[in-house]
């Protein structure tokens, strides 16, 4: 009977239930009636601030179809100037994502409060990644055209930034849950940290740090759209290109190749990612 | 038992050698691991030559660099409180509202495809199909699903909610697809056997089973699509994004700064409800 009461039971009081033998314990009650409250409220609140309508969606929801049956037939004879952007964005993905990943390992390990003893480094570093991660890639992509200029080096630069902050979460959360017995080992050897973090703890990682980039690498490629519009280069050009002059036939030309490229990519680094995953 | 007995015959180690010899026999990859880096080489080489184009770097990135970090330390302060229709405060409520809401319509849109794409619920080539449907919508880009909503709604926040829920259908449909296939299937033969039919068996089989990792799964894309909402102002869908990108656009770094600060800080404050919360989903109640 001694359990502290959250405000929710206070209001609510718990069912009291004697057992068999004499004691009494309490059922609290279910906190579902107040989820689902808010739940509606928030919905409530979304769709009159957005102006969600049903039946507008049912009275002009064909028009969405509109542009697709633009798109299609798609413009063939437009395939060929669709491989030099395209390679550029996979280029760009490439670089940037292996830049990222790279940067992200010491900052994690300085993340990691198994390693890195002092609270102070280890919250400020946290908090460095956190804020690269709000970033939207939108706005480094932007800054990055005014830094170097409109072109594939902006897109890489903003790709890489995306990357580090996201590898580099999943990267310390990682480090925090490996064996540590190894790296105490060869701290108590006489080994510095650097070189004790290098030997014992980067073997540990290395599956699902290969494994997460290249998840990353794959949604990078899907980022290459936004890319495009602030001017840093890739297929997002041309898909601003076209979207503006009207040719959506070859819009869908670019969207066929793009979801084969897709799905060549993941199927290639899912089979990769589980190849990783099953060594360990 | 003919996979035991190769690796009996190539196992390198026999009994009663020193740890100093069983390391030097362990298996060495020489091949395979000097191939691995070659290919590595030849791929960030080949990928190299974007950045051969470097004619268009401009010399003052430093001086632009500078003045942003100076508006997001000095940002204008009547931009941040301004609790008129169009201030940020309300935008920004705008932009909850449409990642909100456009991560429920997404749920409810990737709802049939996770059943339909999970290999232990229908045929594998049926799976297939709709996973390929789901990658499918996946593929083409925020900018187009934009233009293709404006067309139903009319510019504003309902078309931004529209494109953001198809947005999240691939990453929500795909980790929904992974809690389905999760699903133990013992407790829907017991229920079987004490006589329930199929609504009670999915209302006490599968239910409880999937519900928390539907949750936390939803949350995170809330989580996401906060932070995707400035894209959105690209196609003009309301929200957040017109204003940054105007703001970047004609250079006026210290109202840049001001909405960033405050979209970083809702997206902090936002991510550190999404974990807790997640955590009580993933670990239970303690």
């Amino acid at each position: 009977m001694d359990e502290k009461l959250s405000l929710y039971d206070k209001i609510f009081k718990p069912r009291l239930i004697t057992l068999s033998n004499g004691k009494i314990v309490m059922e609290k009650r279910s906190r579902k009636p107040l989820v689902i409250l808010v739940l509606i409220l928030a919905t409530l609140l979304s769709v009159h601030i957005t102006g969600f309508k049903f039946s507008t969606i049912m009275k002009r929801g064909y028009q969405f179809w509109d542009y697709l049956f633009r798109m299609f037939p798609p413009e063939l004879s437009y395939v060929n100037s669709i491989w030099q952007p395209l390679f550029d964005t996979i280029k760009m993905s490439i670089l940037g994502s292996l830049i990222g990943a790279l940067a992200a390992i010491p900052f994690a390990m300085l993340a990691s409060s198994n390693v890195i003893k002092s609270k102070i480094v280890v919250v400020l570093t946290r908090l460095f990644f956190s804020i690269t991660r709000t970033l939207p890639t939108l706005v480094t992509a932007m800054v990055a055209t005014f830094v170097f200029g409109l072109g594939t080096i902006a897109g890489t630069t903003s790709i890489a930034i995306f990357t580090f902050s996201y590898v580099g979460k999943l990267l310390y959360e990682q480090i925090e849950t490996v064996n540590m017995g190894s790296f105490e080992a060869m701290e108590s050897m006489g080994c510095t940290k650097l070189k004790a973090f290098c030997v014992a703890i980067i073997p540990q990682i290395m599956p699902g740090f290969i494994a997460n980039s290249l998840y990353c690498f794959e949604g990078n490629v899907r980022y290459a759209s936004i890319l495009g519009y602030v001017g840093a280069g890739g297929i997002g050009l041309i898909i601003n290109q076209t979207i503006g002059w009207r040719y959506y036939s070859r819009l869908g030309m670019i969207v066929v190749i793009l979801f084969f490229t897709v799905v060549i990519i993941e199927y290639l680094s899912m089979w990769i990612r589980n190849k990783l995953v099953g060594e360990i | 038992m003919a996979e035991a007995k190769r690796k009996e015959r190539f196992n390198p180690y026999r009994p009663g050698m020193t740890i100093q010899e069983m390391y030097e026999a362990r298996p060495k990859a020489y091949l395979a691991v000097s191939f691995t880096l070659l290919l590595m080489v030849v791929i960030v080489g080949w990928s190299s030559t974007a950045l051969a184009d470097n004619s268009s770097t401009s010399s003052d990135g430093a001086a632009v660099i500078k003045s942003i970090f100076y508006g997001l330390v000095h940002p204008e302060f009547n931009v941040l409180f301004d609790f008129s229709r169009q201030g940020l405060p309300a935008l920004l409520l705008e932009t909850m509202c449409i990642a909100f809401l456009g991560t429920i319509v997404g749920a409810v849109l990737a709802i049939p495809f996770a059943f339909l794409g999970a290999s232990n619920i229908v045929p594998a080539p049926v799976a297939m199909v709709f996973r390929t449907v789901v990658m499918a919508i996946r593929t083409i880009p925020a900018l187009v699903y934009g233009l293709m909503f404006i067309r139903v709604t009319g510019p504003g926040p309902f078309a931004g909610l529209l494109t953001m829920s198809v947005c999240s259908i691939g990453m929500i449909s795909k980790q929904f697809i992974e809690s389905i296939e999760d699903i133990d299937k013992g407790i829907l033969e017991s229920l079987d056997a004490i006589g329930c039919n199929v609504f009670q068996k999915i209302r006490y089989g599968i239910i409880p089973q999937i519900a928390p990792d539907f949750a936390s799964t939803l949350i995170y894309r809330f989580d996401m699509n906060l932070r995707d909402s400035s894209t959105l102002g690209i196609v003009g869908a309301g929200g957040i994004g017109a204003p940054l990108i105007f703001a970047m656009g004609g250079y006026k770094w210290q109202q840049t700064g001001a909405i960033l600060l405050e979209l970083i800080i809702l997206i902090l404050i936002v991510e550190w409800i999404s974990n807790k919360i997640r955590n009580k989903l993933a670990h239970g109640e303690r």
